[in-house]
């Protein structure tokens, strides 16, 4: 804990207002529960959500240049995993959600030995993952045991309502859950953004060969860099199976899972600790609202809200492309104390 | 049974080779602009529609829709490159691919938006003439398109080989800085490529629609199918994208017959990883 207070550049290096907003927020969310309704929960839960497997994202991407296009292959993995312990053998997802980390950290870390051995890099590296993703999007339609293309679904008991130590509850506790998720998922980015291995994979980003010639064994960052983004992202899966209790391969593995879970990092900031939290901040409740008004208009549009994510990410990409964030915290007078950079 | 397995990989022939058409303009802007294109289906989709929609309204033929969309699908490409795209070439690659994954999005739902999810079918008076051929049962659309496709190839390859625009345009491939050295104006070859490259989809998608009926759904999947194609075929070989389809096409059909028809594009992503693996520069590309 004193090695991840020590090596935790994230609160040393935030300005007297940063700290403030950062304990404010934190205040704020910890207490939403007790007056915030329903939906704005509900809302609240999904934003959690993004910004914990954006962040999960972002390590790979941001931190170490990986472009992984198919992450919702980690999310599937982690949710059917968990799920069929779940129903088939009664094992929980607190315990569950160990094998979870395993199966999907063992893809993602053979996914960057092919991609690392046989030099498959950038946009081939992508398509590698998007083929992984898809590959195993097929299979699960048609493996029976996973209720193939008809779904998996974790049933629901109402005698197991309270038991938290299954993941079996109301809101409140997906709430608790997902604002823990995420806000572990800033700190362990923030850790790894300023040790040795972090280094190691900014180095990798901005210059393969120079870092090779800097004595950076390049296959072993890259296979860490996977490695801990799979398995993170597939703890959100397995929050995400409990949550929606309810599975299908295609909206599941889907491409378009992959492209809306790496929406919020991009729109936030690619590889900034504090990126993927404010862009979730951001799209989440824009695309609710976008939705919620649609309905009010009584229009009947249902690519609407995508047709709008796409335009935002051609935008921000346009105008932006390092995101929102950085900007943000230079006009709020957010940035660190030491560089001038953002955190 | 021999029989039955040549009718359907004599299918997947025909099929492929309209694939490798739409694989054959993502080739062009992949290996001339080095821009991933990965909007790439959402405009075969676009071409699809297009197809139908000339043909309910004014009973147009596909392969003689494909003209008048290919001609309006250049003048698109060059725009879109002028304007949209030509500010990123040379940018990261994560970049255009999320402004194209963008451009994507926004088409396919555009198009969800104005025609709805359901397959819009075309159906022509001859669709359901065949030939016969010895044992060979053989569709008569789907023969024309096939044609189709392998004279618009064709008339790709001339114009990169023998014509002194498509010679330049090649140079800017090979060699950027070597092309701006001599005078080229690599800005207006480039989107003059993506133009033809995308003159390739459109005319491509307007034949797809004798093989599949036009949804918004099918994007996501051309787009990546064109992506597997062109690198199973090798990228920046014109001749490897039309081969790659085939290869593709047929590795689809007879999946589909031996599976199950919705197994099929997991024999194309497991091919991917292999040729990656194995052979990166593709079957028929060069070592960079």
């Amino acid at each position: 804990m004193r090695a991840l207070w020590r090596d935790t550049a994230l609160w040393r290096d935030m300005p007297v207002r940063g700290r403030l907003l950062a304990g404010l927020l934190l205040v704020l969310l910890l207490a939403a529960p007790l007056f915030a309704d329903r939906y704005l929960l509900s809302i609240l839960i999904l934003i959690f959500y993004f910004a914990y497997v954006g962040q999960a994202w972002n390590l790979m991407m941001g931190l170490a240049g990986q472009l992984s296009l198919g992450h919702a292959l980690h999310v599937g993995l982690g949710a059917y995993v968990a799920a069929m312990l779940w129903v088939y053998f009664g094992i929980g997802p607190w315990l569950g959600v160990i094998p979870a980390i395993g199966v999907a950290a063992l893809v993602g870390a053979a996914i960057a030995w092919l991609g690392c051995r046989f030099s498959i890099e950038g946009v081939y590296f992508a398509l590698l993952t998007i083929a992984f993703a898809e590959f195993t999007r097929i299979a699960f339609d048609h493996f029976g045991a996973a209720g193939g293309a008809g779904g998996f679904f974790v049933p629901y008991q109402a005698q197991r309502l309270g038991e938290w130590w299954n993941l079996r509850g109301g809101q409140w506790l997906f709430y608790y859950v997902g604002l823990a998720l995420a806000t572990g998922a800033v700190v362990l980015t923030a850790w790894l953004k300023g040790s040795r291995l972090g280094y190691q994979w900014r180095a990798l980003r901005e210059d393969q060969q120079a870092a090779r010639a800097l004595g950076i064994d390049i296959l072993a960052a890259k296979m860490k860099a996977a490695t801990i983004s799979s398995a993170m992202t597939a703890v959100g899966g397995v929050f995400y199976a409990f949550y929606y209790d309810s599975l299908f391969p295609a909206q599941v593995f889907g491409i378009g899972r992959s492209i809306e879970l790496i929406l919020a990092p991009i729109v936030g900031g690619l590889g900034t600790i504090f990126g993927p939290v404010v862009g979730a901040f951001i799209l989440t409740p824009l695309g609710e609202l976008l939705t919620a008004a649609l309905e009010k208009l009584g229009v009947n549009a249902p690519g609407a809200k995508a047709l709008f994510y796409g335009l935002t990410l051609m935008s921000i990409i346009f105008v932006r492309p390092d995101g929102v964030w950085p900007w943000l915290a230079r006009a709020c007078g957010l940035t660190g104390r030491r560089s001038g950079a953002s955190p | 049974m021999s029989g039955i397995i040549l009718n359907v990989v004599v299918q997947g022939v025909l099929t492929g080779l309209v694939y490798g058409l739409m694989a054959l303009g993502l080739s062009v802007i992949f290996g001339i602009v080095r821009v991933v294109n990965f909007a790439h289906g959402e405009f075969a989709v676009i071409a699809m529609y297009a197809a139908f929609v000339l043909f309910r309204n004014f009973g147009l033929d596909p392969v003689a829709a494909m003209l008048p969309v290919a001609a309006v699908f250049f003048g698109v490409g060059y725009l879109l490159q002028s304007a949209l795209i030509n500010p990123f070439v040379g940018r990261a690659e994560h970049e255009q691919f999320i402004l194209l994954v963008g451009l994507g999005m926004v088409i396919v739902n555009g198009l969800l938006m104005i025609f709805g999810p359901d397959a819009r079918p075309v159906n022509l008076s001859y669709g359901l003439d065949s030939y016969e051929i010895g044992p060979l049962l053989i569709d008569k659309a789907r023969l024309l398109a096939a044609a189709a496709a392998v004279v618009v190839a064709a008339i790709l390859f001339g114009f990169f080989r023998l014509t002194a625009l498509g010679t330049a345009i090649r140079a800017c491939a090979d060699n950027l800085i070597g092309a701006a050295v001599v005078g080229l104006d690599v800005k207006r070859l480039y989107a003059l490529s993506f133009g033809i490259g995308l003159a390739c989809v459109g005319a491509a998608g307007a034949l797809m629609v004798t093989i599949a009926d036009a949804r918004p759904a099918l994007a996501q999947a051309f787009t990546l199918q064109a992506f597997v194609i062109v690198i199973v075929g090798g990228l920046g070989s014109m001749s490897g994208a039309l081969v790659g389809g085939v290869l593709i096409g047929v590795s689809e059909a007879l999946a589909g017959f031996f599976f199950e028809p919705s197994m099929k594009s997991m024999f194309s992503f497991a091919l991917l990883v292999v040729v990656l693996v194995l052979r990166p520069q593709g079957l028929m590309g060069r070592r960079a």
